[in-house]
């Protein structure tokens, strides 16, 4: 049972549907308190940081997320999802993140304020990535702001104008700049590789 | 530069695909779900579902063929067509869309964008811009074209990009379905205008005029109908053209 964070922004749909597809049975997860009833957890995200980082908070939820990472319990962050892992980011700069990746997130620099539509992505070979050629590795971005490349624990890379972190892994942590669920086969392929990591 | 997307634009109305010229004389072209399993299976990069029928009913169908798709397809889906308040973006999003596609209201009630923005993401809300050309200019047009608005499209982008717009989905009227090409000045005057992606539509006949809409036109991505639901093109065959002529598309 896969728990989706939902801090009351956001669109949950998509990554409900596409673990359905995939049959992977999943919970919406409000409080804390939820987080007894799930294997592993996704932290969905879209909206701006500090606003997200905001409803972790009153929910009461980030001191919940924090103790499941700490006992390195399978966690997938999206977008900005994985962007809350980091201590900061210069899109809210008073806001303070889950701070379990060093480091602040940083503005997209291509053209686009956003980054949005579909871009290669180069991966470290990682079970994540496992069944997805280089060649065809494209996934779909949507967002603004990013962790640098340079990274401890990043095992993907994208590049908009610079090069940014696209994937982030260290143990059962697990962070994507893309949306898996929206990413085609691609996506449902890395989705199914991630519960391979933990449901064995 | 991020990769140029190729999007099949569905016309619905009442659970049916359409597509007129100039806006006028809807022909109905087949089910929605067939139309979207086949758009995947070419290498869409995202589909645009828009409700043109003007009835309660026709909304609900579209809500149906948008929970139907999303059940079955991974890629970015954009819903509009009638959106007018956040209550009709939840429902849009509930169903399975990832954006909604705002015109009339957002004209109507410029604070929508915001509004909307504020809680579901700029990158949610894109807003379709109906450009019909008045002497040098553009106007901003309601009412599937046949309204000026007497604004101008570009002053009209620029603003919505302020109010927290994620994308413009600029159309040319005069260009809608006549396959005649883009109107390549409409078309890179916005996209210099703003920061934000925008989708070009209305008139591409060929390939290379597709290709044009890019690299002329500055454009991010193309949104087709006509020629992909004729079978004149396929998305694979748009994507091979853009990649042999340099431009970088996902496979």
């Amino acid at each position: 049972m896969v728990g989706i964070i939902d801090y009351g922004a956001g669109n949950l749909y998509s990554v409900q549907k596409a673990l359905a597809y995939l049959g992977i049975t999943s919970s919406l997860v409000t409080q804390a308190g939820g987080l007894d009833h799930v294997n592993a957890v996704i932290l969905p995200g879209v909206g701006a940081f500090g606003e997200a980082a905001h409803r972790l908070e009153i929910t009461g939820l980030n001191t919940g997320l924090e103790r499941w990472i700490g006992e390195n319990r399978p966690f997938l962050g999206i977008c900005l999802g994985m962007q809350l892992l980091a201590s900061s980011s210069e899109e809210s700069p008073s806001a303070q993140g889950l701070g379990v990746i060093q480091g602040g997130c940083r503005p997209v620099q291509g053209t686009r304020r956003i980054h949005m539509g579909w871009n290669r992505v180069s991966h470290q070979p990682d079970l994540l990535f496992y069944g997805i050629p280089e060649k065809e590795s494209y996934f779909y971005f949507v967002h603004g702001y990013a962790l640098p490349a340079h990274t401890e624990g990043v095992i993907a890379v994208s590049e908009y104008g610079a090069p940014f972190a696209a994937a982030f892994r260290a143990g059962d942590l697990c962070g994507v700049q893309f949306h898996p669920e929206k990413s085609g086969k691609n996506g449902l392929r890395f989705l199914e590789n991630w519960r391979k990591t933990w449901d064995v | 530069m991020g990769c140029v997307r190729v999007v099949p634009c569905l016309d619905v109305n009442n659970g049916r695909v359409v597509k007129g010229v100039g806006f006028q004389n809807l022909k109905e072209k087949g089910d929605p779900l067939l139309f979207a399993r086949m758009y995947e299976a070419q290498g869409a990069d995202e589909l645009v579902f828009l409700d043109v029928g003007a009835t309660v009913e026709s909304r609900k169908m579209t809500l149906k063929v948008l929970e139907e798709v999303s059940s079955e397809i991974f890629i970015p889906l954009t819903a509009g067509g009638g959106i007018a308040s956040e209550e009709d973006m939840r429902s849009v999003l509930r169903a399975g869309a990832d954006k909604v596609s705002l015109c009339s209201a957002a004209l109507r009630d410029p604070e929508l964008i915001r509004r909307g923005a504020a809680v579901f993401g700029s990158q949610c809300i894109v807003i379709s811009i109906d450009a019909r050309r008045v002497g040098e200019r553009w106007h901003a047009c309601t009412h599937g074209g046949q309204r000026d608005t007497g604004i101008d499209a570009i002053d009209w982008g620029k603003r919505c990009r302020e109010l927290g717009a994620g994308e413009i989905l600029l159309n040319s009227i005069d260009r809608d379905g006549t396959q005649a090409g883009y109107d390549l000045e409409l078309i890179r005057a916005m996209s210099e205008a703003v920061d934000i992606p925008v989708i070009a539509s209305g008139g591409a006949g060929t390939r290379e005029q597709l290709l044009e809409g890019v690299t002329r036109g500055k454009a991010d991505a193309v949104l087709l109908a006509s020629l992909l639901h004729d079978g004149k093109l396929t998305v694979k065959m748009i994507k091979d053209f853009f990649r042999k002529k340099g431009v970088d598309v996902p496979c």
